[in-house]
């Protein structure tokens, strides 16, 4: 590793951790209710005016059920609402280049990717979205999806909180609350920033310029006009980062120089991929009554990204063995960056390219500022195999945390048989209902993905969209159910998706995880609000030491590589051993 | 405690056993363990390869189908023995136990007095509420409450304690259990349970396994491992697919076999624990009855492994059963000899263990020697309620003993005073926790003799190990909170109750219990029934009454306090045996997706042989390998299943770091070397 790349990576690491604390002891104060240093004043009439427009009863609690109905009524009728948006949007205004109707399978998946905060995207931005569709539809999602999932999150931890309670809070003013105090401020100032840095914010219409250097066509016509294409792009920019969304304007996502125009933007854009997830944890931590726990839930999740992140880089950075067979210097120097740089923007280079690359897909993001399917074997195995970890190394903000801790318990349960204790997690007992919705959750996802990519490589329209044959061509498809299947949105591009097939099997599999896992997660949440507190003593099983949080690493690590094992073998692993043989 | 043990392959149980591992392969049998299910379901597809095989038509060369499924077979049956083996070890001391439950002739009686008439009845006709005579060298034919008469009765069929032990009607001795003899004298008997539902018959089915339900823990990891089952059938049924398009992207090769498949899946899913899982819990009953405790439901058992608070009776637990004289303090002017002697006189005819303890003692630092009081013509007062003082009369003297108080009634009435030498000395033995006995002579005051509990050797260093292990011990005592507080110093428990009432019992567990915690009692008497049936794990003294039985959920038929701590360690250690092989049955897959994935694809993608790391000669070589490792393993582990992990009292922090390292690593490392020995035994008998 090159000291300016560890540089690089250590001040990530030290600013995203540095801010987990406060934020997260803000989003902590938020939640509970406590006053928010003015801004309540501020924002509360709002506040009050939206229960009142929408007829919540804010005082009123919900069990886990009346949540979950919620939570379901929210994303169905907002689901339905992004179906017909896209449907209608030559009819609506904001839609300077007059972009028709998206066909239904493809309105169908991507309603379906942004109400489950996936943002997978079959289409291409640009040019196929008007302005409104953009802003009013999936910008709004952006915000929706995210705050769903952390009200979900929310609520579990209330269940964990709680005791003999039969209510876990109330979905609608957890969602408001969210909206309010946390995303809006949060998108309001980062968008501010990155305009700073020369992002586009816009309702005009698409600018036509003269090429500074004319071209020409493949059919050989001088070219010397180019079409910028322009938009409200800072507004959505940010929640994509922040939110955990990861749905670009722009088809190539944030290697676009309108959506990531500088490296100080490209720092912003990938800190804010991790920030809300990381500082959630120290929010569990406070809202449980011991930080601890959040830490060790921090420490759990960092100290699986850092050693794949070094994986993704070095294998990156190590490059091709058949170029170096051709004599070509892969060194990093002085005027190269050296490694493989294929798909890569020169501007970010590979640390930030692999360091993007590596948070995006341990977070549910999915965005890139780089193209994962033309890394090194083993660089796309990384994103593909934190993806495996059912989104819960960081993962979606809420979801990847109450992913992880549905993880916790298993590790618990575990944990409690082998000091012959009924396992408890902060003192609510592990019992049977507990571990059947956890294996529910534990077991939805690999059903899906697996499932879906078997049947994708054996059926000729799964097949047709293939750019490459062969165990590449395998990855290709594993990738993309992972990526739909985990509700991460990550492309690895060279798969035609937007066809019927993988619209429709991806838009159920995005559906199928993100509420087969939250419904679950809730049953749980209201099963632990209505336990007594165990008191802890001397054989109570510390769940913040760090000999928990590798027994933590051990299962999530255990089970997503037992399960995934056979399918990276024939995929990314066999790419690598047949490069490292010199084959095809 | 050793009564009961048989040897862990006794060749009978073996045998019966074997058989048993066959009978068990009926379906409706086997789908009650999903794990092993799979494997069932496994063998029969094998199994019908391997015969489209032989017609000719084989996906692979029948020998080697023959092998997986031969070995699946194997798989299914070593886990249908682990169960077998523990029942059988069960049904042995059921059998035992049975033939004390012979059918005997019982003289029902037609009203409850001895005198009564009496029906010569077969005890199989008994029903509750019958009363029955029972006279020496006769069996009592069923459970029941005495209520006239006391007899010495034999119970040795019950708790393998052959000294007789004291029944008799009131107290909390009434208790019988069917097919224990009466020795001596006779039993009226009101009989409690119907044939059928006695102690014995509830004790027969329990060893026998036959009405085991799950416990909670064990429900709870069934269901995990069904979901892992599951998500390994998805990893395995995909590869089918995955492999075709392999085949057809590669140009090379054939479509994975579903022999090398269902080979694949049977190693991955948790046999190993899945067929033990029903092994351990049995040998966890089992470990509890080796320990002479009956546990009315295997729940009890595991419960006992949660318990945070164990409420322990001071007297037989803490202390020996019985305070002991320890020292002599004379009044001022009397010599401590003189003391002695008189404390001796009062004592020679006094047979309880404190009166015997005294004069030991004088003999020890006087060498008084003991005399007989007959032949000083010495007429012996005895202890009562109302004068709370014992002591003799001799030849004009007038010796008593006794409480403080009452020795001072007894000396003023006499005339005399109490001196205050004395009553200071009385206070500073209360205040350290002895009982304080005033010895008098006439309206004399001679001294005063320290009784003092004794506490037990070692039990300060047991209760320190239980407060490691998180669990607080809380001293019950009938004694004076002065008196209760020095004891429970010196033992070192964590809490004590003085002056406890059953109310007082029962309020404390209520109290602990709303704080979250389990908490652990022992008790015998009937005003103990409420606080047993309060508390979460409950041991009845199987001397104590019927009503302490009946609302109790463990038995202790040694009849001994101590036990409680014995029936925790039982149930921790059942808890454990099955977290460690859980965690080793799933870290045995590393091991095993190096072994098979290379060899599954080795026509396809050559490459992978690259993640051969054990080298196996052969693709088949490495399948048969795995999979015979895989069914091996669970004969291996069969000892440990029953004889449970073995147990140490640590803190919870450390237990995990040890049992990660043990199960956790070497799951992982361990069937690296297995799979490999294996694979050079194929090769050496040139087998594959």
């Amino acid at each position: 590793m090159t000291a300016n790349a560890l540089l690089q990576i250590i001040l990530y690491f030290v600013v995203l951790l540095a801010l987990a604390k406060p934020l997260g002891a803000w989003m902590a104060r938020v939640y509970e209710g406590k006053s928010l240093f003015g801004l309540d004043r501020i924002l509360g009439p709002v506040e009050r005016l939206t229960y009142r427009l929408c007829g919540v009863r804010a005082g009123e609690e919900m069990d886990w059920k009346g949540y979950a109905f919620a939570l379901l009524l929210f994303s169905v009728v907002s689901l339905i609402v992004l179906y017909l948006q896209q449907r209608v949007q030559q009819w609506l205004p904001l839609n300077p280049q007059q972009l028709g109707a998206v066909t239904p399978d493809s309105s169908f998946n991507t309603a379906a990717s942004f109400t489950t905060n996936t943002n997978w995207q079959g289409y291409g931005g640009e040019s196929t979205m008007s302005y409104l569709t953009q802003m009013a539809g999936l910008a709004v999602h952006n915000f929706g999806s995210a705050a769903a999932g952390m009200a979900v999150l929310v609520a579990f931890i209330r269940g964990l909180a709680r005791r003999n309670a039969k209510t876990i809070g109330n979905f609608w003013v957890d969602l408001t609350r969210t909206h309010l105090y946390i995303l809006l401020p949060l998108a309001l100032v980062l968008a501010l920033v990155l305009v700073s840095q020369g992002m586009v914010q816009t309702f005009s219409s698409y600018k036509t310029v003269p090429l500074v250097e004319a071209t020409h066509d493949a059919g050989g016509k001088p070219v010397t006009e180019q079409v910028l294409a322009v938009g409200p792009v800072a507004s959505q920019i940010a929640i994509k980062q922040l939110g955990t969304n990861g749905g670009g304007y722009y088809n190539v996502n944030s290697a676009h120089p309108f959506e990531n125009p500088t490296p100080l933007s490209n720092f912003f854009e990938v800190l804010s991929i991790l920030l809300i997830p990381a500082a959630l944890c120290y929010t569990f931590g406070r809202m449980v009554g011991d930080t601890r726990q959040g830490w060790a839930v921090l420490a759990a999740m960092t100290l699986i990204l850092l050693p794949l992140l070094a994986l993704c880089y070095s294998a990156e950075q190590r490059g091709n063995p058949a170029l170096d067979r051709l004599g070509v210097d892969q060194q990093s120097s002085a005027s190269q960056p050296g490694g493989n740089m294929e798909g890569k923007e020169v501007r970010y280079g590979i640390t930030n390219s692999t360091l993007w690359a590596a948070t995006t897909t341990a977070a549910s993001n999915g965005s890139v500022n780089s193209m994962h399917d033309s890394y090194t074997p083993l660089g796309g195995l990384v994103p593909l195999f934190l993806m495996q970890f059912s989104e819960t190394i960081f993962g979606g903000v809420g979801s990847g945390l109450y992913g992880m801790l549905i993880f916790v318990i298993v590790a618990v349960f575990i944990a409690g048989l082998m000091v012959g204790r009924t396992p408890e997690y902060l003192g609510k007992k592990i019992e049977s209902y507990e571990i059947k919705m956890a294996s529910l959750v534990v077991l939805i996802m690999p059903l899906i993905v697996l499932l879906f990519t078997a049947i994708a490589v054996v059926v000729p329209p799964g097949l047709k969209g293939l750019a490459n044959p062969g165990a590449h061509g395998f990855s290709e498809i594993l990738y993309a159910f992972t990526s739909m299947g985990n509700n991460n949105g990550s492309a690895f591009a060279g798969l035609s998706a937007n066809t019927p097939f993988y619209n429709v099997t991806g838009g159920i599999a995005m559906l199928f995880s993100r509420f087969w896992l939250a419904i679950p997660t809730l049953a749980i949440a209201g099963s632990l609000a209505k336990k007594k507190l165990v008191p802890a003593g001397p054989g109570t099983l510390p769940t913040h030491a760090p000999l928990f949080v590798v027994l933590l690493i051990g299962t999530v690590v255990l089970v997503g590589a037992l399960t995934f094992f056979p399918a990276l073998a024939l995929g990314p692993i066999v790419e690598h051993l047949q490069m490292l043989a010199g084959g095809n | 405690m050793s009564r009961r043990q048989t040897s862990l392959f006794d060749p009978q149980i073996v045998r019966r056993a074997i058989k048993d591992s066959f009978r068990k392969l009926d379906p409706r049998l086997m789908l009650r363990n999903p794990v092993m299910f799979v494997v069932y379901v496994g063998s029969f597809l094998t199994t019908g390869l391997f015969i489209e095989a032989l017609a000719g038509k084989g996906e692979a060369p029948a020998g080697f189908i023959l092998g997986v499924s031969v070995w699946l077979w194997f798989t299914v049956l070593f886990a249908n023995f682990a169960e077998a083996i523990a029942e059988g070890r069960g049904k042995a001391q059921a059998a035992a136990l049975r033939k004390t439950r012979k059918t005997t002739i019982a003289k029902r009686l037609a009203a409850p007095r001895r005198d009564a008439n009496f029906l010569q009845v077969a005890s199989t006709e008994l029903r509750k509420g019958d009363v029955v005579l029972v006279e020496a060298g006769f069996m009592i034919p069923g459970d029941g409450e005495v209520i006239d008469g006391v007899a010495s009765v034999n119970e040795a069929a019950v708790t393998g304690e052959s000294a007789p032990v004291i029944r008799e009607s009131g107290g909390d001795r009434s208790s019988v259990t069917g097919g224990t003899q009466v020795l001596s004298d006779w039993l009226v008997i009101r009989i409690t349970a119907n044939p059928g539902e006695t102690f014995l018959d509830r004790m027969i089915s329990l060893v026998e396994g036959a009405r085991r339900q799950k416990t909670p823990n064990e429900i709870a990891l069934s269901i995990l491992l069904a979901g892992l089952t599951l998500v390994f059938l998805m990893a395995t049924v995909t590869l089918l697919p995955f492999s075709i398009y392999s085949v057809k992207a590669a140009g090379a090769g054939v479509p994975v076999t579903v022999t090398v498949l269902t080979a694949l899946l049977v190693c991955l899913i948790p046999t190993t624990i899945g067929g033990l899982l029903s092994a351990i819990g049995i040998a966890g009953m089992d470990r509890m009855i080796q320990a002479n405790v009956i546990a009315t439901s295997g729940r009890a058992v595991e419960a006992a492994g949660d318990v945070d608070v164990l409420l322990l009776d001071k007297t037989g637990t803490i202390t020996l059963g019985n305070r002991q004289a320890t020292e002599f303090f004379p009044a001022a002017g009397v010599s401590e000899t003189d003391l002695a002697d008189a404390a001796q006189l009062s004592s020679l005819a006094d047979e309880t263990p404190e009166g015997r303890s005294i004069v030991v003692l004088a003999k020890e630092r006087f060498r008084l020697r003991e005399r007989d009081v007959h032949a000083l013509g010495a007429r012996f007062v005895p202890f009562t309620a109302q004068t709370r003082m014992s002591g003799v009369d001799l030849a004009g003297r007038q010796i008593r003993k006794g409480a403080a108080d009452a020795v001072e009634t007894f000396v003023v009435g006499q005339g005399g005073g109490f001196p205050a030498d004395v009553r200071s000395r009385v206070e500073g033995i209360a205040t350290s926790g002895g009982t304080p006995l005033v010895v008098a002579e006439g309206p004399r005051v001679l001294g005063v003799i320290h009784l003092k509990d004794v506490v037990k050797g070692g039990i300060r260093e047991r209760f320190a190990e239980l407060r490691e292990m998180g669990i607080k011990t809380v001293m019950i005592t009938g004694d004076n909170p002065l008196t209760a507080a020095a004891i429970a110093a010196e033992a070192g428990v964590d809490d004590f109750l003085a002056q406890a009432t059953p109310e007082a019992k029962l309020k404390l567990i209520r109290e602990y219990q709303s704080g979250g915690r389990l908490v652990a009692m022992t008790g015998d008497g009937t005003n103990d029934a409420p606080a047993l049936a309060q508390a979460d794990v409950a041991v009845a003294m199987n001397s104590g009454t019927q009503a302490a039985k009946e609302a109790a959920n463990l038995v202790d038929l040694d009849s001994n306090p101590t036990k409680l701590i014995e029936t925790v360690e039982i149930g921790k250690q059942l808890l454990i045996t099955r977290g460690t092989l859980t965690t080793f049955s799933i870290a045995n897959d590393v091991a095993k997706y190096f072994a098979i994935i290379p060899a599954a694809f080795a026509t396809t993608y050559p490459v992978l042989n690259r993640l051969n790391l054990m080298h196996l000669a052969s693709p088949r070589s490495a399948i048969l390998s795995a999979v015979i490792f895989n069914a091996l393993i669970i004969i291996v582990l069969i000892p440990l299943a029953l004889k449970g992990v073995k147990f140490r009292r640590h803190t919870a922090s450390r237990l995990l770091r040890d049992n990660l390292l043990i199960y956790g690593l070497g799951g992982v490392i361990v069937p690296f070397f297995g799979i490999k020995l294996i694979d050079l035994l194929l090769q050496a008998l040139r087998l594959v």
